[in-house]
């Protein structure tokens, strides 16, 4: 332990004029490092979890690599992995699957949300926030009890589903035919309420005074709704497919939980990340999951640019506003 | 800076190092209801070794054996002693991330004679070398409701002659009580495709990685099973869904080849109501099988290996530690030590006071010993997926094997 006052009283005036002198430039220093201090958390964990990731699976995909033998195991394939995926049948087959619910539960999610959302802005005031809670509930609702609720629901023999439905009981979950729909109704049913919100933001930004002079002009709600709304609602509706576009291309969680691995219509549900899943942690085959998953990136960057096309310029610009 | 770093790393040794010296802790990582036996075994262990502390690390089935492909794969987190399902065992075995148990200072030689033969092989990678122990395993055997196939005038017999028989037997008593002698039709297809394997030759590949999917077996598993289908004698439910369970407890399903550790699922949790009225007879048409099973490695970069071996022999080789888990989960013993105690012998009072435990026993020493394959599971999925093709769409049988064959070449290409 130094005692402070023997070296306070050991130093001489230039020593001190220095020791201040640092003490201002540490200062300085500290002053022009702590914004960086302040942010690095994000860019650690980014660096750690987000970046890395990436750049290690472009990497992987290059390779040929069993996981459990080893980080040592890898080797050098080159594109050879993008090419045996292309030629894989159920990598074909799964893109169909993912295009088919992209289709089947996304178009009629939006479909509903606009006038939904439209009716709830016009027509609902008092149980408005209520209406809306409900609607968004099942977006936020965790997906292990939403695979506990509809494997019940859907149930053959026990389900409120097919109680309902008159005629012979349906193999919702079992069934070639009838599991592709089903999941894609779970689909629709999960993300409804998000595009809702979405679309509502939206309408609470469009003047009341354009509601008013169409009223004055004759305008009836659907024609208010059709020339008034719509159009103005172009923007967020360019950004909501966008979302719908990516998440459903993505798609796991739902067909993942509902149809267990071991049945027969697995692979009739299999969307391309679950096939990407499969090819990792099943048949043990890294590279070429990852390949998949860049295959997968390239397709969602192209239907995103398309989409923009789509809606024009006007659309993505107002956007990026 | 570097006195500081120093002063650091001394305080992280000393810290990591003062309890070493107290006792060692191993560390198992395993997934339930496996757990539950090590869990129960502890007792036993930390009187015959009160110097190893053992940490159990317990997670989901699938959690697990994801967690552990990873830890695998980079060569850090993996625990001291590796519980592995018979699923998982061919291809964590086939990548060589284990310890062989045949090398000094294991010397697992030795009880080479001391388990069920065919457990063995499981765990035998293509360069010979011994991966795991197994403790448990899985005679194969028809369990079946004895009130129902009495009440539709048949005998068991009728079911087991052979599979002719066992679908002609499982339309007379769908006509005489409504229920399926089959979950799924998938079940008689999983089974014959397991028949007349000449030694040595695995069940989707031969010796030198040929796949053999279109041989006449396959061809039989696929008519065998659209006939079942089409008879109708199938509930067309998943194992371990909803349905399947709900098919048990409401006399649905009246039938299911399985492991014999499944009458301990059914006593348990699966239909505990139907108790007294469950038989144990051999698979169809004199088949021996075995369903699943568990097997207990020790990873290459383990810390303490020494220890682990202890508790892995612990585990896998004691006569006492697998009794108890037979007695106590039903977990039948792969360690023929323990399959010859009379414990084994007692009537099961589930299966109405069926002496079961002797028909396990012989089918566990006629079970044949297949080689596996890193590939089997991707096999067995590609053939599942062109099975449904036949029954769902009505592919030809000859062009749906021929396509699991392409898919099945074109995935082992490597």
């Amino acid at each position: 332990m130094i005692n402070p006052d023997s070296t306070l009283a050991r130093a001489d005036a230039p020593t001190a004029a220095r020791a201040s002198a640092s003490r201002v430039r540490w200062r300085k220093l500290a002053r022009r490092l702590a914004p960086y201090a302040f942010i690095a958390p994000f860019f650690v964990l980014f660096t750690v979890f987000g970046l890395f990731p990436l750049l290690f699976s472009i990497w992987l995909s290059l390779h040929q690599w069993d996981a459990a033998s080893g980080l040592a195991a890898m080797h050098w394939v080159g594109l050879e992995n993008y090419k045996y995926a292309i030629t894989d049948p159920w990598f074909a087959k799964s893109l169909l699957n993912t295009l088919w619910f992209a289709v089947a539960s996304g178009v009629p999610q939006h479909l509903v949300a606009l006038p939904l959302a439209f009716f709830i802005h016009m027509s609902l005031k008092r149980g408005r926030n209520f209406v809306v809670g409900a609607y968004f509930v099942p977006y936020v609702t965790s997906s292990v009890a939403i695979a506990l609720i509809f494997t019940t629901l859907f149930s053959k023999d026990f389900g409120v589903i097919n109680a309902i439905i008159p005629g012979p009981p349906i193999d919702w979950l079992g069934d070639s035919f009838w599991a592709r729909p089903a999941i894609a109704l779970v689909v629709f049913w999960r993300y409804l309420g998000w595009n809702v919100v979405l679309y509502l933001s939206a309408l609470q930004v469009i003047s009341g005074d354009l509601y008013e002079a169409a009223t004055l002009d004759g305008a009836s709600r659907w024609q208010q709704f059709r020339y008034v709304a719509l159009p103005l609602l172009k923007p967020m509706m360019f950004f909501a497919i966008t979302l719908t576009l990516i998440g459903n291309l993505q798609l796991f969680e739902e067909p993942f939980i509902l149809i267990p691995p071991d049945s027969g219509v697995a692979t009739d549900v299999m969307t391309t990340a679950m096939f990407m899943y499969r090819m990792a942690f099943s048949d043990g085959d890294f590279g070429t999951a990852s390949a998949v998953s860049w295959l997968l990136f390239f397709l969602i960057a192209a239907l995103a640019y398309g989409n923009g096309k789509l809606f024009g310029k006007e659309g993505a610009a107002d956007v990026a506003r | 800076m570097s006195k500081f770093l120093l002063a650091i790393a001394v305080a992280v040794a000393t810290f990591a190092l003062a309890p070493a010296r107290a006792a060692t802790t191993i560390t198992l990582a395993t997934f339930p209801d496996l757990d539950r036996a090590a869990r129960a075994a502890l007792p036993r262990w930390h009187a015959l070794h009160p110097d190893i502390d053992v940490r159990i690390v317990s997670l989901q089935y699938a959690d697990h054996h994801n967690a552990m492909t990873t830890a695998l794969a980079t060569g850090s987190g993996l625990p001291d002693v590796m519980a592995v399902d018979f699923k998982f065992i061919g291809k964590f075995v086939g990548s060589g991330g284990f310890e062989d148990l045949y090398q000094p200072p294991y010397g697992a030689g030795a009880l080479r004679d001391a388990f069920v033969p065919y457990t063995l092989a499981q765990a035998t990678n293509a360069k010979g070398e011994l991966g795991a122990l197994p403790a448990d395993i899985g005679p194969g055997t028809l369990l079946y409701r004895a009130d129902l196939v009495a009440k539709a005038g048949l005998v068991e017999a009728d079911f087991t002659r052979d599979w002719e028989s066992f679908i002609a037997a499982g339309i007379r008593l769908k006509k005489a009580t409504g229920a399926c002698i089959l979950a799924s039709s998938t079940d008689i297809v999983d089974i014959v495709i397991r028949s007349g394997l000449p030694p040595g030759q695995g069940i989707y590949f031969d010796r030198d990685g040929k796949v053999l999917v279109d041989a006449p077996r396959f061809v039989r598993a696929f008519e065998l099973g659209r006939r079942a289908h089409q008879a109708g004698i199938d509930a067309g439910t998943t194992m371990w869904t909803n349905e399947w369970v709900a098919g048990f407890r409401s006399d649905r399903i009246a039938g299911q080849m399985m492991g014999a550790w499944l009458a301990g699922h059914l006593k348990n949790w699966l239909a505990p109501a139907t108790a007294g009225k469950w038989r144990s007879a051999p698979l169809p048409g004199g088949l021996f099988a075995s369903y699943g099973g568990s097997f207990y490695a020790i990873p290459k970069h383990a810390q303490h290996k020494a220890e682990a071996w202890q508790f892995v022999r612990f585990m896998a080789a004691d006569r006492q530690t697998q009794l108890d888990a037979l007695v106590q989960f039903g977990n039948f013993p792969a360690l023929l030590a323990a399959q010859q105690d009379p414990v084994v012998d007692q009537p099961v009072a589930f299966l109405g006071g069926q002496r079961a435990g002797v028909l396990w026993r012989d089918t566990a020493a006629r079970v044949p010993a297949i080689p596996v394959d890193k590939y089997d599971s991707m096999a067995t999925d590609a053939v599942r997926a062109e099975y449904q093709n036949v029954i769902a769409r009505g592919k030809d049988i000859h062009e749906a094997l021929a396509d699991a064959k392409w898919l099945i070449e074109h995935r082992a290409r490597r």
